[in-house]
């Protein structure tokens, strides 16, 4: 195995894969609002979490702001977070990946990734309104945040990853804001008290899943749900216009008897409708076969990265969880997933490959079934041409070509 | 008379329109744009037109909002040749009575909407000569309306000395200079020469009316602070209850005496108010809030025995910046109202908050689980005031009023009624919560006594002739005021308005005169 992956799941990543994990990650699942095709479910802390909040430089206050009762206090930023740090002057810059932060930390930003913008783009970005990174950026820095690469070409992977997304660009991603109804789904969406996630369903295709440790903190990124990156899937979806129905069954009036009885049975009701959600269709959010990468550990506070198994023809979601706790005791803070593409899935899938394969070419090639220059092409046509010296490439692509002529 | 399905939905349509007509004013809601309130509103309007032509203006004589009668006058005037004669003939009467109710701003704008439309008709015509005589103080009216009054007697070419042919002889030779911009001449009638010198010096500015005086003080450049001090005794009882919170912000006070203003327009005013101040002022607002039910009330206070009540103060009823909070007002009206008639009341906000003083739109919709508790406290009377988007679980409030109906409740021992403030655009109708209870659209919470007897008479299946009669009824009623109006108690939504207007105008024309 490359020392670059991952390490394996070990006793330390989270417990809550699999179905019902909203429920031992100490989550409430409360009812369901929707309108048209989209269904958002709301998830409900009974406490919130100590000693982890936003960072207070999301709220555009000027430093972390001490709580006063002597307990640790960390904060965290959230991926692809923009914002104008204190030691970078003018420029913008966008967090790049959710980092944690100490309170000792004050002046320091995190790791980020200044955005070079022109004048007109940042007069309309200087509003007090809470800003996340535009477009492909996110997610395809997130794949590339994911894997560590080939060490030789990591460089320029990253940089050209980062900076122009994966060429040729042969998916295209969506803007919430232009997934249909979900501005108006997010708009309309009626916030429970204690709310501290949701989870965003377009005709019931789970499209992402956001939990933070505090209801202020939901509150305060609520709106920006809109701005989330989706795919293909999830945007042709939107264009359906279908109103999705009720998922609750109704009350079966013959074991109705008293007015005692019919609370019962409205109360078993929504316990019903909470269960099938929780065991049905939040389940896909933790791959079972994925990966977990804990990045950054404070005391007892963990940040993963986590990867699906890149299984084409499923749902994959790639994301990244803070967890608070020890053992038993152990509660999820944040969760932010995206649910990939399905192009997006098969790149991963070959990069997981190659990966497994220590980037060996005919390794790879032969685990796959198919010959060399196949593979290669098959590379250079997922937008990784440049990780093949050109010559190589050209030699395949000339194969290829006679192939196909004499062929005919 | 046996019915025929034509004449079922024939029922059903026109319901379903009194209900948009009493809701919806082609504003922007929560769920819905404006756009598509009126678009949708729209739609409704001329299907009534086209195919029940008699109904749709006999509804003229119901308690619609003044936007949709507009809308109706408009609609009628338009397509005057589509109707026969003697229906033409009713049709004068109904829309000129229902003029003389509108305020008159809102006719100045028909007639300017009927300008742009290009109708001109002989009938037009006349119903505009009719209403602008009718008018107490015309001069008044040409100083504060002077444009919409202008375009009115130019479209309908009217001859203004003939519109004012009892005022005196200054006042008919002045009024058309008036409209035609002389300001050079000293006019000899006192609003006219106000009117004159506020072009040229700031002091007659505050003896105008406060719109009028408005438009001069900009002109002038006088601060907004010192106008609205000078300007207080020339506004009307509305555009001070308006310019309350403004003055607020301006540092100055406007006198207000709340026990003179509707429910609803009090409500609204009360939850424009921060916490802080509503709280400091809790006796005082809640002693205007209880005195104004009482007097919606009326004789029926105390006499409706045991009422449960849910209502709904969740996130959607902060309505929309057009609307602001609404939804709420209504339902802390109805509360209000509801707590003088019953004998014994229980609020059920959906929120589970109790002061009603403080609330402040926030939450989901549990109606489901508020109606069994509501229904627990075993009521004579249920009262449930919401938009109808139930969503905590949505749809539970439809099982349970289904269940109790079909199982508990069978012989109908509680009454249930839902009252719901939103015109829902995309259903063309308000929004219903089960089959088998009545939903009846309400715009001010003062209604809810009529509204609630009439979703009693509603709750049967209510057969057309039925409801023409009782539309027949209406009309006899709403044509000749002298009599009683039978089927409501308490009449006052528009007229009060009206009054108020009128009071105001004079209070602003003895400071002026």
């Amino acid at each position: 195995m490359n020392t670059d992956l991952p390490p394996d799941p070990n006793g330390d990543t989270a417990p809550w894969s699999g179905p019902g994990w909203v429920r031992r990650a100490g989550l409430v699942t409360m009812p369901a609002q929707t309108w048209n095709s989209i269904r958002l479910v709301p998830l409900v802390r009974e406490t919130p979490i100590p000693g982890l909040r936003l960072d207070r430089r999301v709220y555009d206050e000027p430093s972390i702001v001490d709580v006063g009762d002597g307990a640790h206090y960390f904060s965290y930023i959230p991926h692809a977070f923009v914002a104008r740090w204190e030691d970078d002057g003018d420029g913008m810059t966008a967090s790049y990946g959710t980092r944690l932060l100490d309170r000792d930390d004050k002046g320091i930003g995190p790791a980020g990734m200044p955005i070079r913008v022109r004048r007109r783009m940042a007069r309309r970005l200087a509003g007090d309104r809470l800003r996340f990174l535009p477009l492909h950026l996110a997610v395809e820095g997130y794949l590339a945040l994911h894997f560590g690469g080939p060490q030789i070409a990591w460089e320029e992977w990253s940089k050209r990853a980062v900076t122009s997304g994966l060429s040729p660009r042969e998916e295209q991603t969506y803007l919430g804001a232009f997934v249909g109804g979900l501005a108006d789904a997010l708009r309309l969406f009626e916030m429970h008290p204690g709310q501290c996630g949701a989870l965003v369903y377009v005709a019931d295709a789970l499209a992402s899943a956001f939990v933070v440790p505090h209801p202020d903190d939901y509150r305060a990124l609520h709106a920006t749900l809109i701005e989330d990156l989706f795919g293909e899937l999830v945007y042709q979806y939107g264009r359906l216009w279908l109103p999705v129905s009720e998922l609750a069954e109704p009350i079966d009036e013959t074991a109705v008897g008293s007015l005692a009885d019919l609370r019962a049975e409205a109360e078993r009701r929504m316990a019903d409708w909470a269960d099938f959600h929780d065991e049905l269709m939040a389940e896909e959010v933790f791959d079972q076969a994925g990966r977990h990468e804990l990045v950054q550990r404070m005391r007892d506070v963990r940040l993963y990265r986590f990867l699906p198994s890149f299984t084409p023809g499923r749902p994959n979601h790639i994301g990244e969880q803070i967890t608070v706790g020890k053992g038993a005791g152990q509660r999820l803070a944040y969760l932010k997933t995206f649910r990939l593409s399905e192009t997006q899935i098969r790149r991963g899938h070959l990069l997981t490959k190659l990966a497994a394969h220590d980037w060996r070419f005919a390794d790879t090639a032969a685990s796959l079934g198919i010959d060399q220059g196949a593979l290669a092409l098959r590379i250079q046509r997922a937008g990784f041409g440049y990780l093949l010296r050109q010559d190589v490439l050209d030699h395949y692509r000339a194969a290829a070509r006679s192939r196909g002529r004499s062929r005919r | 008379m046996t019915e025929t399905i034509a004449d079922l939905v024939a029922c059903e349509d026109v319901l379903t329109f009194v209900n948009a007509a009493i809701t919806g004013t082609g504003q922007r809601e929560f769920h819905h744009g404006a756009y598509e309130q009126s678009l949708s509103l729209g739609f409704l309007h001329e299907y009534m037109q086209v195919n029940y032509r008699e109904l749709y203006a006999a509804t003229l004589a119901l308690d619609i909002n003044d936007h949709n009668a507009a809308l109706i006058v408009r609609g009628l005037l338009t397509t005057a040749r589509d109707a026969g004669e003697a229906q033409r003939r009713l049709e004068g009467r109904l829309v000129a009575r229902r003029l003389e109710t509108l305020p008159p701003q809102r006719v100045y704008r028909l007639f300017r909407a009927l300008r742009r439309d290009g109708v001109n008709n002989r009938r037009t015509r006349a119903i505009m000569r009719d209403w602008l005589r009718a008018r107490p103080d015309l001069a008044f009216d040409a100083v504060k309306y002077r444009s919409a009054l202008k375009d009115a007697v130019r479209h309908a070419h009217l001859d203004p000395r003939a519109l004012v042919p009892n005022a005196p002889g200054h006042v008919r030779d002045e009024i058309g200079c008036l409209l035609y911009g002389a300001t050079g001449r000293p006019f000899t009638t006192p609003i006219f020469e106000t009117w004159r010198q506020a072009h040229y010096a700031q002091e007659a500015v505050y003896k105008l009316p406060f719109t009028v005086a408005e438009g001069f003080a900009a002109a002038h450049g006088i601060p907004r602070k010192r106008f609205l001090e000078r300007a207080e005794k020339s506004m009307t009882r509305l555009e001070r209850l308006r310019l309350q919170g403004h003055a607020g912000q301006n540092k100055t006070t406007i006198d207000i005496d709340l026990a003179t203003v509707s429910l609803t327009r009090l409500t609204t005013y009360v939850l424009s108010l921060p916490l802080d101040e509503r709280s400091r002022r809790r006796g005082e607002l809640t002693g205007a809030l209880r005195a104004a039910a009482r007097r919606a009330a009326g004789p029926e206070a105390g006499r409706w025995g045991r009422v449960a009540a849910v209502l709904d103060d969740s996130f959607s009823t902060v309505g929309s910046a057009e609307k602001r909070r609404r939804p709420l007002a209504v339902a802390l009206g109805g509360h209000f109202l509801l707590e003088a008639l019953a004998g014994e009341y229980v609020p059920l906000w959906t929120s589970g908050r109790a002061d009603p003083l403080l609330l402040y739109p926030f939450g989901p919709t549990p109606l489901g689980t508020r109606v069994l508790d509501a229904l627990d406290t075993a009521p004579d009377r249920l009262v449930i005031i919401s938009d109808g988007f139930d969503n905590a679980p949505s749809g539970l409030a439809t099982e349970v009023l289904r269940v109790w109906r079909t199982r508990l409740d069978p012989g109908r021992r509680v009454s249930i009624t839902h009252l719901n403030p939103v015109f829902d655009a995309g259903d063309f109708d308000v929004r219903r919560l089960a089959p088998t209870v009545p939903t009846a659209g309400i715009r001010d919470a003062e209604d809810l006594l009529t509204l609630v007897e009439l979703a009693r008479f509603a709750e049967g299946r209510v057969g057309l002739p039925e409801l023409r009669a009782h539309l027949d009824t209406r009309v006899a009623a709403f044509l000749d005021p002298a009599k009683p109006r039978p089927a409501k108690p308490v009449s006052e939504a528009e007229p009060v308005s009206e009054a108020e207007n009128q009071i105001g105008e004079a209070t602003a024309k003895t400071e002026a005169s």
